[in-house]
């Protein structure tokens, strides 16, 4: 299946809390259904996970989850999601996370029994397969154990998976380090979407196999939030990273075109480009997330949000209790104000007001606008192939940024205003042909990737004859 | 013509530069006096436009490619010596960490600046680690982690270098949870909290004794 209208056509139904398509998962949570939520993540502190410490780790989620919950109820949470992401070792031994998704869920159906506390488990597992140079996507342990992981954390009671896929981030890496658009463009355009079909595919499969999981969605986490903390910290022009934002919304797209059905990622910042075009909910983060890392896109992340997130969190001790219960209250009370606003039919105001404060202010919050989304969004269902999309999109963000500056809305240094015109310059200049683009790609960087992780035949093994014996 | 070899690298131009420094070498320029009066100085320029914010890291590595494609041209013909690698790294991210972007950017910068890099990738138990100092003799070892669950496989790698009787080495870490203090508790040799100031500190590293941790961070 694949999208060529948008869902949501109209711009002013763009909101928070509202999706065409809600999901209804968990205890009674119907999200997209009228409400934002919650979804709180959290993390160990710094701690060896081993057998022998498997008690201690067991101890912080009783301790992170009681507390979560707890919160919640006091501050009469209309709803709520927990998110488990799980760490390396969890995913490895996928015993161990299901164990703590068993803990996780039975937390959730004593709040709901006991409080009434609507609420739902996102449980993600650490995409393991990028362990091997090239990475070995289709087959062999990682992927194994990762199927492994997801079946057991179904059964153990995951009403949500998802996962942060890197299916072409073995060139991205590379590529983004040189600003070299064919790479990030066959990355984002080629690689990551058949991986993530391929994936994708797989999960819903087996969210429909056993349990009760939803397929949520995948997130450019990997390629296009290191893209913006890089640029933050100076290393890369921001309007790269606001291009590669763009360009990363055809590769999660993806996943809703093989069965994801939302809600999408936390971090997949290129959400609102999805629920445009799919008008299933998203989660988001943003000014709450601060616990996790910097954010230029703090207020407008909110905009059109159906879950809030604080992304992740360690449990370490605060003066008001633990760091997971001290997010949960602010994820609660930024909700508040959110449903508050929209069941005073205000919803449309205060998402222009939460675009508005942030949207001039970076290039990575001016293509989160949106008029950006709908540009975007509307740059990638004309397009015929994720290659073609991916394309799209990014000069969709350009042309966005180029009217801003040019408007005087967006500020920007001559360095970044030069970097614009390269990464256009390189847009432009893609071969139309993907398979031009791979040929080209394989020759620049050899051995990176391998074919087969991809669904291609394996490069050709050329063999001199004559020599042997 | 090395006034164009000098511009060439500060554009990153790796094709001309290669081209003027095979053309300098015919015309009977001196090799030696190539690199140090026109390559090492296009690349402290370089250094310096990216520290004032005029360069990001793109046109750092480029630059740095394009000094490996003139050194490449150059080197052989250099005196011994003058032909050794700035300094020998191995470099990984710890046991039960994924995460690679800045180790690798970590890698990129040390290789443009002249160092010789064994990159063990991610994930890489202390045996590995100690494997690989057993067999590369590196002057540094360099660990990255994202995770905080992952600082304490540091201390453990650390701890194994010294078991195995390779601790002389120097060695440092990095990345996003990773702090001086914990630096020093764990006894390493340097810390950095951003790539560009790990390079800075491995030149430092290998010009001067290590009895105290440099520290690259930010003030």
């Amino acid at each position: 299946m694949q999208y060529r209208t948008l869902a949501i056509p109209n711009p002013r139904r763009l909101i928070y809390g509202w999706s065409p398509r809600p999901v209804r998962c968990g205890f009674d949570l119907a999200i997209g259904g009228g409400l934002v939520f919650p979804e709180v993540n959290f993390t160990l502190p710094a701690i060896e996970i081993r057998r022998d410490t498997w008690h201690e780790v067991m101890a912080h989620y009783e301790e992170m989850a009681s507390q979560v919950l707890r919160r919640a109820v006091a501050l009469q949470a209309p709803g709520i999601v927990l998110e488990f992401e799980l760490l390396p070792p969890m995913t490895s031994t996928p015993e161990w996370g299901a164990e703590i998704t068993l803990l996780l869920h039975r937390h959730l159906a004593e709040a709901y029994e006991r409080h009434g506390l609507r609420g739902a488990l996102r449980v993600t597992p650490v995409d393991l397969r990028e362990q091997t140079k090239p990475p070995a996507l289709r087959e062999g342990g990682p992927w194994d154990i990762l199927k492994r992981s997801f079946e057991v954390c179904i059964e153990a009671g995951a009403d949500i998976i998802s996962i942060e896929s890197v299916g072409g981030k073995e060139l991205h890496d590379r590529a983004l380090m040189y600003a070299d658009m064919n790479g990030i463009a066959f990355a984002l355009g080629v690689l990551a979407p058949r991986d993530i079909a391929w994936l994708w595919e797989r999960i819903a499969g087996l969210c429909q196999s056993g349990g009760h999981a939803v397929p949520g969605g995948d997130s450019a986490c990997g390629f296009a939030n290191t893209a913006m903390q890089l640029a933050h910290q100076k290393m890369l022009p921001e309007v790269l990273a606001a291009v590669v934002r763009a360009m990363s919304a055809p590769r999660s797209l993806a996943a809703f075109e093989h069965g994801a059905a939302g809600p999408s990622k936390d971090c997949a910042y290129e959400g609102p480009v999805i629920k445009a075009i799919t008008g299933c909910p998203i989660s988001m983060e943003g000014k709450s997330a601060t616990c996790a890392h910097f954010s230029p896109v703090g207020n407008i992340a909110a905009g059109v949000c159906d879950l809030w997130s604080n992304e992740s969190v360690q449990n370490v001790r605060l003066l008001s209790g633990n760091a997971p219960e001290a997010y949960t209250e602010l994820l609660a009370y930024d909700c508040r104000l959110m449903n508050v606003a929209a069941s005073k039919g205000q919803a449309l105001l205060l998402r222009d007001w939460l675009s508005e404060s942030d949207e001039d202010l970076s290039p990575q919050a001016a293509v989160l606008s949106p008029a950006a989304t709908f540009r975007i969004a509307r740059a990638i269902v004309a397009a015929d192939t994720p290659y073609g999309r991916t394309i799209a999109a990014g000069m969709a963000a350009v042309a966005e940024l180029r009217e801003r500056i040019a408007a005087g809305r967006l500020k920007l240094s001559p360095q970044e205003i030069e970097w614009l015109g390269r990464i256009e310059n390189q847009l432009r200049a893609l071969p139309p042909d993907e398979e031009e683009l791979r040929s080209e790609i394989q020759e620049r960087y050899p051995g990176v990737f391998a074919p087969a992780s991809y669904g291609w035949p394996p490069a050709p093994v050329l063999v001199a004859a004559g020599a042997a014996g | 013509m090395s006034d164009l070899l000098y511009d060439a690298i500060l554009k990153g131009d790796a094709t001309t530069a290669a081209i003027l420094a095979r053309q300098a070498i015919d015309q009977g320029s001196a090799p030696g006096q190539m690199v140090t009066r026109r390559m090492i100085p296009a690349m402290d320029e370089v250094g310096r436009r990216f520290e004032r914010g005029d360069y990001f890291v793109p046109e750092l590595l480029l630059s740095g490619r394009a000094m490996k494609a003139a050194l490449n041209i150059v080197r052989p013909l250099l005196a011994s010596g003058a032909a050794e690698p700035a300094g020998k790294v191995v470099i990984g991210t710890v046991q039960g960490d994924l995460h690679d972007i800045g180790k690798n950017l970590v890698a990129a910068l040390l290789e443009g600046g002249g160092f010789q890099v064994h990159d063990l990738g991610v994930d890489v138990s202390p045996s590995r680690f100690v494997e690989a100092v057993q067999q590369k003799a590196p002057d540094i070892v360099a660990l990255s982690a994202l995770l905080t669950v992952t600082l304490p496989a540091m201390r453990t790698t650390l701890d194994a270098l010294g078991r195995a009787g390779v601790r002389e080495q120097v060695r440092w870490v990095g990345g996003a949870p990773v702090t001086r203090q914990y630096a020093e508790e764990i006894g390493a040799d340097g810390y950095s909290d951003n790539a560009f100031g790990a390079v800075r500190m491995a030149r430092t590293l290998m010009e001067n004794s290590c009895d105290a941790i440099p520290n690259s961070s930010h003030p």
